[in-house]
């Protein structure tokens, strides 16, 4: 496993994409930083980006990924490697690599900056464990879609589909079903429906522990009243533990049973 | 080594194999013949464990492969279609399956023999039809396992480097190696093989060496004989 990993990864820094997704980060966290000269602001809007940016590049890269490597996976499926070591290789590839570019990019400004004197340094580093987290969410979801469907267009299609769900049609339809309820005690509802979104989840996480009200949202809100901020990290970083597990057993699983 | 037993694929609703009993025991050459879409690709990869079968089992010196990777070992592969990485060099790609497979010692002779060494730092997309055939021959042979496969090792190659194949071939037999051959150039398979195994519409029809072949369709002629056991099935 960790042979393939180290070809998918080493074939993945060498490309073109690592760099511009590495630059954006890059000219996104300089900017904010030295123009906004609030370190706070600058995570805040920061979250905002990432929240969304990340899943969709994650789905993207995986599915492109996935597709391009058909020819390496063929070869690789003739050779003496366990089936589940091949496409666990070739995702915690991609996973690792982008998660590399968000952190440098990201990272590398804020340290120039002077982050580590400053007290937002555990802001700071919560937004980049959850990039990470999404990073690896989305990529496994986006190699869950590809495995399933042979078809480069529809994989494609599909993976753009589940993303444009949970970071824009889900909130939406969430808030609707909260109005449409309003009579009805929701807070195990909304609850529910935070954990059931990786991108929600992450929000409300970062928020959390930034401590503004305002931005905490109903759901927000009900979290902390319900868990309090402590627990509520704890169990909101745990849930994204399983976001990150289930996609890569469905992948392990569909990989054994599938044909090449 | 290799036993096949009552083996079915399908694929969605086309059945591909439908029964396929065959037990390959001594070393020697053994070619799968049949028409297009008989199976052959499918019979193959089932036996690499890249297509898993409906039912039925495939056992390799009397172990079940079912759900097993490192009887792979034993096995060496030539693909039909050389689908490799193409933004790696030849190089590159020798070292890496030599990286997963573990070291092999005769990968200089099988550059030389086949002249890859004069491509070795062009990028595998690059190349033409043969040279990616040869580099795939290179990779096939490489490792030295007791079983070959190779799914049609002819496609594209220029007649001397024919001549190396089928030099190479003979030598792997006297080393005691079985070797499994898909091909539909039959004056090679004719040069070649010991044993024939003919599948047609996912079952074997035939399995015996040339001169049986010959005797059961009464043709004096190899290709006529194929093509007579073609025929007659389909009247």
């Amino acid at each position: 496993m960790f042979k393939i990993l180290k070809y998918s990864f080493f074939d993945l820094v060498r490309s073109r994409w690592s760099y511009v997704y590495f630059l954006f980060y890059l000219l996104l966290a300089a900017t904010l930083l030295f123009l906004n000269n609030d370190l706070s602001k600058a995570v805040i809007t920061l979250m905002n980006v990432i929240i969304i940016l990340v899943p969709l590049i994650g789905t993207i890269f995986g599915v492109m990924y996935f597709y391009n490597s058909k020819e390496f996976t063929e070869l690789l499926l003739a050779q003496p490697i366990k089936r589940s070591s091949i496409f666990i290789g070739l995702y915690l590839g991609v996973a690792v690599s982008l998660s590399m570019s968000l952190l440098l990019g990201i990272g590398v400004p804020f340290l120039l900056y002077g982050l580590t004197q400053s007290a937002a340094i555990w802001d700071f580093s919560l937004l980049l464990i959850t990039g990470v987290f999404l990073t690896f969410i989305f990529t496994g979801i986006a190699f869950n879609i590809s495995l399933s469907n042979e078809n480069k267009i529809k994989g494609f299609g599909y993976a753009i589909m589940m993303w444009l769900f949970l970071a824009v049609i889900y909130d939406g339809l969430f808030l609707m079903s909260l109005v449409f309820f309003e009579d009805y005690p929701l807070d195990k509802l909304s609850l529910i429906g935070t954990m059931l979104n990786p991108i929600d989840l992450s929000r409300t996480l970062i928020l959390l522990k930034l401590d503004i009200s305002a931005l905490l949202g109903y759901t927000g809100a009900v979290f902390k009243t319900f868990f309090g901020t402590n627990q509520g990290l704890i169990i909101s970083i745990s849930v994204l533990f399983l976001w990150v597990l289930f996609p890569a057993i469905r992948m392990v699983r569909k990989s054994n049973k599938k044909d090449f | 080594m290799i036993k096949v037993q009552d083996l079915h694929k399908k694929f969605q609703k086309n059945i591909v194999l439908s029964g396929v009993n065959l037990e390959l025991k001594e070393s020697g050459i053994y070619s799968i013949l049949g028409p297009n879409g008989s199976g052959k690709t499918t019979l193959i990869k089932s036996i690499l464990g890249m297509v898993l079968p409906t039912k039925g089992s495939i056992k390799i010196n009397d172990k079940s492969i079912k759900a097993a990777w490192d009887y792979r070992k034993q096995i060496d592969y030539l693909p039909q279609i050389a689908n490799f990485p193409s933004n790696l060099k030849v190089k590159e790609l020798i070292s890496m399956i030599k990286d997963l497979r573990g070291n092999s010692k005769r990968d200089k002779e099988l550059i030389n023999l086949f002249g890859v060494e004069k491509f070795l730092d062009k990028k595998v997309g690059t190349l033409s039809g043969g040279m990616k055939q040869k580099t795939n021959i290179v990779l096939a042979f490489m490792f030295d396992s007791p079983i070959l496969i190779l799914d049609e090792p002819t496609t594209g190659l220029d007649p001397v480097a024919l001549i190396h194949l089928k030099e190479l071939i003979q030598k792997e037999k006297e080393r005691g190696k079985l070797i499994l051959i898909t091909s539909h150039i039959m004056s090679f398979v004719e040069e070649i093989t010991d044993e024939i195994v003919f599948l047609l519409e996912g079952n074997v029809h035939f399995e015996g060496n040339i001169s049986e072949l010959k005797k059961q369709t009464s043709e004096q002629n190899f290709e006529r004989a194929i093509a007579s056991l073609l025929i007659s099935n389909h009247v």
